[in-house]
C-alpha cells in the first residue's frame, strides 16, 4: 500500500521534493543530538567548576564559551548543509 | 484558513532588492547599506571617543575605554597572555564590527542581520587565516610551524600516520570554514526563528478564533527578540576570542 502511494505520488511528481525535504530533517535533527549532549556535558562542567572555585569564574566563563563554540559548530554544519542539500 | 502558516522560501527571506546600480556588482541593497552603516558606526564610536581624549574620561570615552579594557582583560589576558596586547586594536575593531553588523537584525526598519549572508564571515575568516599563517611562520619558522600545527604533543609516535593528517586538515582547512559558518548559521538561524514568530503572529492575528494564542507568541517573539540582542554580542565575542586564541597559538607553540 505504501508503495502505491508512492507511486501515485511521484505520478504527481513531488516524491523527490518529499524526500529531499525528508531528508534535510534528518540531516539536521541527527546533527542536532550530538553537539546537544556535548554542550550540555560542557556548560554542566563549567558550572560545578564555578561552584567549586567561585574566584575562578571569570576564566572558566571564557573557557565555556569556548568550548561551546567548538562544540556548537557541529550543529551548524548540519544546519548548513540541510539548505545546501 | 485556520493556522494556515504560509512560509515564504529561504531565499526570500536574506535576498533583498537592489536599490541602486542595478545588475552590477556595485548593487546596493539592505546587506550593503548594513555593513556600510556598521562600518560607518565601528569608526565613528571610537573617532567620537578619540578625538578630544581627556585624562578623566567622560561619556562616549567612557564606553570606549570600558570596551577596550574587557578586550584586554577577558579576551587576550585570558588566551594569549601579555605578548599579545599589540593586537588589541585588531581584536576591538572587528568586535566592534561584527557586532554592529549583528545588532542590525533588532533594529526596525532593517531587521537584517548583515552576517545572514556569508560573504563578509568568510572574508574575515579568511583574514584571520593569513594572520595566524603569518604570526606562525613568522615566530616558529615554516617548519616549525607545520610541526607545532600536526603534532600535538604527547602522541604515541604509531598513532602520528593517523594524527597528523586529521591535525593537519583541522588546522589549515576547517577552522577559517568552522570561523565563518559559526558566524554565519548563527545570525541566519536567529533570523530565521524571528521571522517564523512575527509571521505565526501575523497568521494568528487574522485568523478568527485562534486569536486568543496572539499573546503568548507575541511574548516569544518578543523575549526571541532580547535572546537574538545577547546571541549578537555573544556570536561576536566569540569571533574575537577563537582570533586570539589562533593567533595565540601561533605564538607559543604548546610544549
Amino acid at each position: 500500500m505504501l508503495l502505491r502511494l508512492l507511486l501515485a505520488v511521484q505520478e504527481a511528481g513531488e516524491l523527490e521534493t518529499g524526500l529531499q525535504t525528508i531528508g534535510r530533517g534528518i540531516v539536521y535533527g541527527g546533527a542536532a543530538i550530538g553537539p546537544g549532549i556535548g554542550i550540555g556535558i560542557v556548560v554542566g562542567n563549567a558550572i560545578t567548576a564555578m561552584a567549586r572555585q567561585p574566584e575562578a569564574a571569570g576564566m572558566v566563563r571564557t573557557t565555556m564559551f569556548l568550548g561551546i563554540a567548538f562544540t556548537e559548530a557541529l550543529a551548524l554544519f548540519g544546519f548548513v548543509l540541510a539548505f545546501i542539500l | 484558513m485556520v493556522l494556515g502558516l504560509e512560509f515564504p522560501p529561504v531565499s526570500h527571506l536574506v535576498n533583498w532588492p537592489e536599490i541602486a546600480f542595478e545588475d552590477t556588482p556595485l548593487a546596493i541593497s539592505k546587506v550593503t547599506i548594513v555593513y556600510v552603516l556598521a562600518v560607518l558606526l565601528t569608526f565613528g564610536f571610537f573617532f567620537i571617543a578619540g578625538r578630544r581624549a581627556r585624562l578623566v574620561p567622560a561619556g562616549v570615552q567612557n564606553v570606549a575605554e570600558a570596551s577596550l579594557d574587557f578586550v584586554r582583560e577577558s579576551v587576550i589576558m585570558q588566551t594569549m597572555g601579555p605578548s599579545g596586547v599589540g593586537y588589541l586594536p585588531f581584536l576591538t575593531t572587528m568586535f566592534f564590527f561584527i557586532f554592529f553588523v549583528n545588532i542590525f537584525e533588532v533594529i526596525p526598519v532593517f531587521q537584517m542581520p548583515g552576517n545572514a549572508r556569508i560573504a563578509v564571515p568568510l572574508l574575515l575568516a579568511a583574514l584571520v587565516w593569513v594572520i595566524y599563517n603569518f604570526v606562525g611562520i613568522k615566530n616558529q619558522g615554516f617548519g616549525g610551524f607545520l610541526k607545532s600545527s600536526c603534532i600535538p604533543p604527547g602522541v604515541p609516535w604509531w598513532v602520528l600516520p593517523l594524527v597528523v593528517p586529521i591535525e593537519f586538515v583541522s588546522t589549515f582547512l576547517v577552522r577559517p570554514f568552522s570561523l565563518a559558518i559559526r558566524l554565519f548559521a548563527n545570525m541566519l538561524a536567529g533570523h530565521f526563528i524571528l521571522v517564523t514568530f512575527a509571521l505565526l503572529c501575523v497568521d494568528l492575528f487574522t485568523a478568527s478564533v485562534t486569536v486568543v494564542l496572539l499573546p503568548f507568541t507575541f511574548g516569544l517573539l518578543v523575549a526571541l527578540t532580547g535572546f537574538e540582542v545577547l546571541v549578537a554580542g555573544l556570536q561576536a565575542f566569540i569571533f574575537s576570542i577563537l582570533t586570539a586564541v589562533y593567533i595565540g597559538g601561533s605564538m607559543h607553540p604548546e610544549h
